[in-house]
């Protein structure tokens, strides 16, 4: 079986801060990890390989330094890692990332594509099922559980009210959650083979049969008018009293804005 | 000179980390209590290759060096020393020497299942009179048909009860002291070898420290490690190599005692202020790093050497010297500085400081390293 992963390195938004004067977020300095919707796919892919065998190929768009995200998923056991970096790739939206990433993995042979569900810097949730649009294969998002029978991947689809379960001829594409399993650590074996070993193929532009007026800033339709910090809002009412006279008040207040009958 | 790590190196030390803030740091307070040896702990080193990282692939390793190794133990040990000691041991003191002086016959029966983690190791120098002088051994091993026949007892063993696989030092012939010892590898369940005492220790409570008994205990010749005679000499090179293993626990232990001394007295206030504000904390913080980076350097060259194949032997001494001194001396002042509170069980300052006694005293005292570091001075 070839599975496909798509991941993406994004800063650990868990140690940015923000600048207090600006209030925009410092990124210099913050760590690089793998997108964990992304790494959660990877270890669903890597589960596979451990049970029922696979090959696993690690893509992602991204500049130079994004090699450690690969290297990472390769000192996790992935077998392949493609690094898509090119200046003309650069400033892309969700749609020319599509592209570019399907234009690689029309390159690839596969039986199951799979990507995050979305990335902690963006939580545009677009990628995935827009790479499944443009290859023309089946897609199912917000996967919590994956098995293979056959032909077929079985998986449990999450949304709020409950979840169905489907079943998929493959090829296809799917995006997980970071949910559905604990990734494992890397080994130390890994770590030597990916740096020592095995390599991380640098693709770019010459390697992709695509338009270069759909890539990169130029590809993008997305047009980003203004970016700001959202503004605070109003300091809110504050009650000093007992329990029973503020719930009475919450009551009333809700009531008068029709929030509540 | 270099002084900074290779990429991979630097993506190790991150490996190591969350798997010691995840899986080991959780256990270390528990196990210490208990005096538990941390057999969950020790699968998923297994599996994750702590115990084979400075062995090449084709006998179970990860194909890593020395200074993989060294970092591994001081990650392990900012959290725990008795992981640290585990691994340490094993690696060092029983995978080690069957690498460096095993027949191809042994490596592939031996270290491939300890470099895997499969098999757990020990090692057995030390006797109730032969410490530092490891020439008073009483343990003696007569050849007798395909088998030599192991009499007497090992003290202080680390890992005993629970390793698998013993290097253990034995007299073969008595009258020419340290040159009539012979090395065997001696297997759990071998007739006539059974585990003693286990000791009640001040530190590192969770690694299981036992007494070994052999009587008419019977090892097949073949498992004779070296040559007949070789025993002396392969302990000493293997403590050179072990000593690189304690002083990286060492340093860990220290490393792993400001870590939580910054966090400490950067939250407890007196006087209504942080107590990391008082100079003097600051100027103890610093002197405590400083030691500690010095003694970080020394186990790092000390690896390093070993790595590059050259005679590493007092740079080992050093690095074990140092390293141990400083994870005493920044321990305590840990305690110090976490006051009333370094004192109890709630913070795992006092744990660090009982462990770093051992790292002064055990594979070769401070004393002993003195000696040795002296005598390839005056050469």
């Amino acid at each position: 079986m070839k599975i496909i992963v798509c991941l993406k390195q994004v800063p650990n938004t868990n140690e940015v801060k923000l600048d207090q004067t600006t209030g925009t977020l410092i990124r210099d300095g913050v760590p690089s990890i793998i997108n964990p919707d992304d790494k959660a796919g990877l270890e669903a892919a890597l589960t596979l390989k451990d049970s029922i065998g696979a090959h696993i190929t690690v893509l992602t768009m991204g500049p130079p330094q994004a090699d450690n995200a690969l290297r990472e998923a390769l000192a996790m056991g992935a077998d392949r890692a493609i690094l898509l970096t090119d200046r003309k790739f650069a400033g892309a939206d969700t749609w020319a990332t599509s592209m570019t990433l399907a234009a690689a993995i029309r390159n690839l042979e596969y039986d199951l594509i799979i990507a995050g569900r979305q990335a902690i810097d963006g939580d545009t949730a677009q990628v995935g099922p827009q790479i499944a649009e443009k290859l023309g294969v089946p897609q199912v998002s917000y996967v919590d559980e994956l098995e293979v029978k056959d032909e077929h991947i079985i998986v449990k689809r999450v949304f709020e009210e409950g979840y169905h379960r489907i079943k998929v001829k493959m090829p296809c594409l799917i995006t997980t959650l970071t949910e559905m399993n604990t990734p494992r650590y890397m080994s130390v074996a890994g770590i030597f083979d990916a740096y020592r070993e095995k390599e991380v193929e640098i693709w770019t532009m010459e390697n992709l049969s695509i338009d270069p007026e759909h890539i990169g800033l130029k590809g993008s339709p997305t047009k980003v008018k203004k970016s700001y910090t959202k503004a605070p809002k109003a300091p809110g009412k504050k009650y000093n009293t007992d329990p029973e006279a503020a719930a009475k008040i919450i009551f009333d207040e809700l009531k008068e804005k029709f929030i509540i009958k | 000179m270099i002084f900074s790590l290779s990429k991979e190196h630097e993506m190790l030390r991150e490996m190591y980390r969350s798997f010691t803030v995840n899986e080991i740091k959780p256990l270390a307070e528990e196990i210490d209590e208990e005096e538990r040896f941390p057999v969950e702990s020790v699968e998923k080193l297994a599996r994750y290759g702590f115990f084979g990282i400075p062995f090449p692939k084709n006998y179970g390793g990860a194909g890593g060096d020395n200074l993989a190794y060294a970092m591994a133990v001081e990650e392990l040990s900012k959290a725990c020393g008795t992981t640290g000691v585990i691994v340490s041991a094993h690696v060092s003191l029983c995978a080690s020497p069957i690498y460096e002086f095993g027949t191809e016959e042994q490596k592939q029966k031996y270290l491939i299942p300890l470099a895997k983690g499969e098999k757990i190791g020990a090692f057995g120098l030390t006797e109730a009179n032969a410490g530092t002088d490891a020439a008073g051994q009483q343990t003696k091993a007569v050849l007798d048909g395909d088998y030599y026949i192991l009499n007497g007892s090992k003290i202080f063993i680390t890992n005993a009860g629970h390793a698998d696989i013993y290097i253990v030092m034995a007299m073969t012939d008595k009258s020419i002291g340290t040159r009539g010892i012979s090395a065997f590898i001696v297997e759990r369940g071998f007739e006539g070898f059974r585990i003693g005492k286990k000791e009640k220790k001040m530190g590192i409570r969770g690694s299981s420290t036992c007494e070994l008994i052999f009587e008419n205990c019977k090892v097949p010749k073949q498992n004779l490690l070296g040559k007949v005679g070789q025993g002396f000499k392969i302990a000493m090179k293997t403590l050179d190599g072990g000593r690189i293993g304690i002083a990286a626990q060492a340093l860990g232990l220290a490393q792993g005692a400001i870590d939580e001394t910054i966090k400490y007295t950067k939250e407890r206030k007196q006087f209504n202020k942080p107590i990391a504000s008082f100079q003097n904390t600051q100027f103890q913080l610093a002197d405590m790093q400083t030691k500690t980076e010095a003694a970080r350097l020394l186990v790092y060259k000390a690896a390093y050497l070993k790595d590059k194949g050259a005679n590493y032997s007092q740079e080992a001494a050093m690095a074990k010297l140092y390293a141990s001194e400083v994870a005493m001396e920044v321990t305590t002042k840990a305690v110090q500085l976490h006051g009333g509170y370094g004192y109890t069980r709630e913070y795992g300052v006092e744990r660090m400081m009982r462990d770093a006694k051992i790292t002064e005293i055990y594979e070769g005292t401070s004393e002993v390293q003195r000696m040795v570091i002296s005598a390839a001075m005056l050469k």
